[in-house]
């Protein structure tokens, strides 16, 4: 189907373990899923849920029990699909008797380019991301945060059309992550697809036009940000202070107090009324916001229902 | 192909930096001058002391790296995970083990081309003029290298599918099998049927017969090597090789990584 | 999944073909290595007890790979008919130093070590060294007796301790009956053509290894020669005493009665009488060019 940058077909991948490898542990079960091209998807999930086990079956690093994917158009399984693809590893490492500039032309010369193209390209990307000065030391001696960005840079030298990143924030400072926010958004702006795992939740937010939920191996939901949460508001929330002893008024022991300031949360339409009721007590109001449910609300429900459901399998013992 | 050399060329600037190579071919220059020593306190048998030590040292070392380095080859990659950006590029698996197996083998040749070097130089210091037929002693190294290549691809093999320390253990026991594989074919069989004998004669063709590199008695003594021996040792090898690297490539295609 | 078949068909195809050329090879090569390792005789450690110490805990293993390499020596230096057997016993003295119960290695090693060229490597003192070691180390073995008897009788020719040795050997209880008979024929008459063709008979029915046994045969051949000469001449005898002449040709025994049929040797030749007037083998016969190889 036109339009779609990576498709996803019922892809599921079972690990025997055990005694003579009877027993199987299920890492992704019928994992189906679309990225459009040129959109930035974010693949959100706790540890252990299954985002690396699904961007690595889509590099052909581990081999799917069963399903297909398909990468712009082409099965997964012809490697040349890997000419338009950039994967910045898990913790990347590279080899360490390298250079940065050396590793770079290395990986460079996979696709074929000129070797003028080569060499003007691994200058423009050590620039990009910062590493310019250091390009001509061992890998060996580049801190975590050095050897993601070089990871990032052979990630995207050759001009993919599609940036598939394996927690690229992951083990960076804030102005790490600041860095990588910004040419992700950059990949955004040429028209690139991004797909990237993360489980800061706060940056996906931010970054995605839609993203994905997985746990346990399973897709929960997949769509933008806001219709993953709801649109609904939960209410308004009124933060106000109560100076002295004044006398102890209705909405004062719905809130939460912490010294002298009380919060307290009441619903849109009986918001105006509150506010009348902390006028007449004298309250001093401070602010008023809208309580807006967050991804993190709803990944710690999904999270917890998942738990949940397992315990429960376990008590039922099946 | 191309691919294949990319990945042989960094293999091969990978082992020139790595101090380990330079240590051990240090220490096989140290065994020349020994052999010299030893070949000074032996008189009238020089050549021969100094040819079989200087042979046994090339062929000891290149043993090591073939099997240590050898298995390396892959399970570091991928126990470092240096595999996992490699493998994302537009390039084969088996293209990646076809070429990691190059680069060593150069290496290897590079290294038993200058402890050829050293043995013969070591040679010249004690027996001039040297005649034409002391030359074979670098049909000895060749021969020697042509069966590091094939322990190499054994090693590449099996780091495929095993550990590292089980992948050196299996190819240091086909090694040795494969040294006594000529003997076991002329088993004088004592209790065994002669079904087995049959059976284990079959076998012994089959292992990778290590004897038949070894010419080193008849060079020691200045004597030639047929041309027809050297020809037929080469296709062996060919065809040994490409048989076990067909093997690894199919295994290594199937694999998953961590 | 149609695509996997085909793969792994094709992988088995690859796998097959390759081995058959690695088999074919691999035969080449062994005649070549052959020719090249009988030019080189070198065995750069000769002493038994340096090897024993290096083997570790695994001198038997070694023992029995000495012990193949001194059978693959002889095999390719007695087929190819070069030089001498010098490397036999250095081969011999290891392997039996490493694993001194090798009894097979003792009784192959003094049949071939005491032979006389071509044969073997003409040394009956080496082997009689080689069987005192390994009755030390095997008293039980009544058979080492008897190779040692033959070491004596045969080449060393020595035959009151060919005697001694038949002796000592029949003092076993498991030890064959005819080891006292011959010890007291070998003591009073030394050497005779029928007890050589039976000490070689027992050799031959008892053995089971191919060299030795082949070995024996050829003795056997040679000795039958002899006998049938022997009884050939005494027939010619009979005819001279009858006739009062010489006979010319075995035809003539025939004719006088004295014979059913020419007879022939092993190979079918029939015997001739030779100038002397005594028997001899027909000048056709392959026995004759084996007799004058083996003049023993």
């Amino acid at each position: 189907m036109p339009g779609a940058a990576i498709e996803i077909e019922n892809l599921s991948k079972e690990y025997p373990y055990g005694f003579l490898n009877l027993k199987k542990k299920v890492s992704l079960e019928n994992l189906s899923m679309r990225v459009e091209a040129g959109e930035v998807f974010g693949f959100l999930g706790p540890n252990g849920a299954g985002k690396s086990t699904t961007i690595k079956l889509l590099m052909r690093l581990i081999f799917p029990t069963s399903g297909t994917a398909r990468i712009l158009g082409k099965s997964i399984e012809d490697v040349s699909t890997h000419q338009s693809i950039g994967y910045l590893p898990e913790q990347p490492y590279f080899y360490d008797y390298l250079t940065a500039a050396e590793l770079l032309d290395y990986f460079a010369r996979f696709h074929r380019l000129t070797t003028d193209d080569r060499r003007e390209r691994v200058q423009r990307m050590l620039k990009k991301v910062g590493l310019e000065t250091a390009k001509s030391i061992q890998l060996r001696k580049y801190s975590k945060g050095m050897l993601q960005r070089v990871g990032m840079a052979q990630a995207i030298l050759h001009e993919p059309e599609v940036v598939v990143l394996d927690e690229p924030m992951s083990g960076l400072d804030p102005l790490g992550r600041r860095e990588v926010r910004d040419i992700i958004l950059a990949l955004k702006r040429e028209g690139r697809t991004v797909l990237f795992s993360t489980h800061i939740l706060s940056d996906a937010e931010m970054l995605c036009d839609r993203v994905g939920v997985i746990v346990g191996g399973k897709l929960r939901g997949v769509g933008t940000p806001g219709e993953m949460v709801g649109i609904q508001t939960q209410g308004m929330e009124i933060l106000f202070e109560v100076p002295g002893a004044a006398k102890k008024f209705a909405l004062m022991d719905r809130a939460t107090r912490t010294g002298e300031r009380y919060r307290v949360q009441v619903s849109e339409g009986q918001l105006y009324e509150a506010l009348d009721e902390l006028k007449g007590a004298g309250a001093r109001i401070l602010s008023v916001a809208q309580i807006k449910p967050t991804l993190e609300d709803f990944f710690m429900d999904l999270v917890e229902a998942d738990r949940a459901q397992a315990s429960a399998v376990e008590v039922s013992g099946k | 192909m191309k691919n294949i050399w990319i990945v042989a060329t960094n293999t091969f600037r990978e082992a020139v930096r790595d101090r380990v190579l330079y240590n051990l071919v240090f220490f096989a220059l140290l065994m020349m001058a020994a052999a010299i020593v030893v070949g000074q306190i032996s008189i009238g048998i020089e050549q021969t002391v100094i040819v079989s030590l200087g042979l046994a040292a090339i062929s000891l070392i290149g043993l090591f790296i073939a099997v240590f380095i050898g298995v390396g080859l892959v399970s570091k990659e991928m126990d470092k995970r240096t595999l996992y950006a490699l493998l994302a590029k537009p390039v084969k698996r088996w293209e990646f083990l076809l070429g990691k197996y190059a680069g060593l083998v150069m290496t290897l040749t590079v290294n038993t081309g200058a402890m050829a070097v050293g043995l013969y130089a070591a040679l010249w210091s004690v027996k001039q003029p040297l005649v034409g037929s002391d030359a074979y002693v670098f049909v000895a190294v060749y021969l020697i290298l042509l069966k590091l290549a094939l322990i190499v691809a054994l090693a590449m093999l099996f780091s495929c599918f095993t550990t590292p320390f089980l992948a050196i253990l299996f190819t240091a026991g086909v090694y040795v099998a494969g040294v006594f594989a000529y003997d076991l074919r002329t088993i004088q069989a004592l209790n065994l049927s002669p079904a087995t004998v049959k059976m284990v004669r079959g076998i012994s063709y089959l292992l990778p017969n290590f004897q038949n590199f070894n010419v080193t008695g008849a060079v020691a003594h200045a004597r030639g090597v047929p041309g027809a021996l050297v020809l037929h040792v080469t296709f062996y090898t060919l065809v040994y090789c490409a048989l076990v690297l067909t093997g690894a490539s199919a295994v290594f295609s199937r694999r998953n990584l961590k | 999944m149609t695509g996997r078949i085909i793969g792994g068909l094709v992988l088995t195809t690859v796998l097959v073909v390759g081995l058959a050329a690695v088999w074919a090879l691999q035969k080449r090569i062994d005649t070549e290595q052959g020719q090249l390792r009988l030019e080189q005789d070198d065995l750069l450690m000769r002493s038994g007890s340096t090897v024993k110490k290096l083997s570790l805990e695994y001198a038997p293993l070694m023992g029995a790979i000495y012990w193949t390499r001194a059978v693959q020596y002889y095999g390719e230096k007695h087929r190819l008919q070069k030089r001498g057997l010098d490397l036999l016993w250095p081969l011999l003295d290891i392997a039996t130093t490493l694993d001194p119960n090798l009894v097979v290695a003792y009784r192959f090693g003094s049949m071939f070590l005491s032979d006389a060229p071509p044969r073997g490597a003409g040394r009956p003192d080496l082997a009689v060294k080689l069987l005192e070691r390994g009755i030390q180390a095997n008293p039980d073995d009544w058979q080492l007796y008897q190779d040692l008897g033959n070491v004596y009788y045969f080449d060393a020719k020595d035959y009151p301790k060919a005697a001694a040795a038949f002796e000592e050997g029949s003092r076993n209880p498991r030890a064959k009956i005819w080891m006292k008979v011959l010890a007291a024929k070998i003591a009073g008459q030394g050497r005779s053509l029928d007890t050589s063709y039976f000490l070689w008979q027992q050799v031959h029915d008892t053995t089971t290894d191919e060299l030795i046994r082949e070995n024996a045969e050829l003795h056997l051949r040679l000795l039958k020669v002899d006998l049938d000469l022997r009884a050939l001449d005494q027939f010619l005898d009979e005819y001279e005493k009858q006739t009062g002449k010489r006979a010319k040709r075995m035809s003539e025994i025939v004719e006088a009665g004295l014979l059913k049929k020419i007879p022939t040797d092993s190979g079918g030749f029939p015997y001739v009488v030779g100038a002397s007037g005594k028997a001899e083998l027909n000048l056709n016969s392959p026995l004759l060019e084996e007799k004058l190889e083996n003049p023993n």
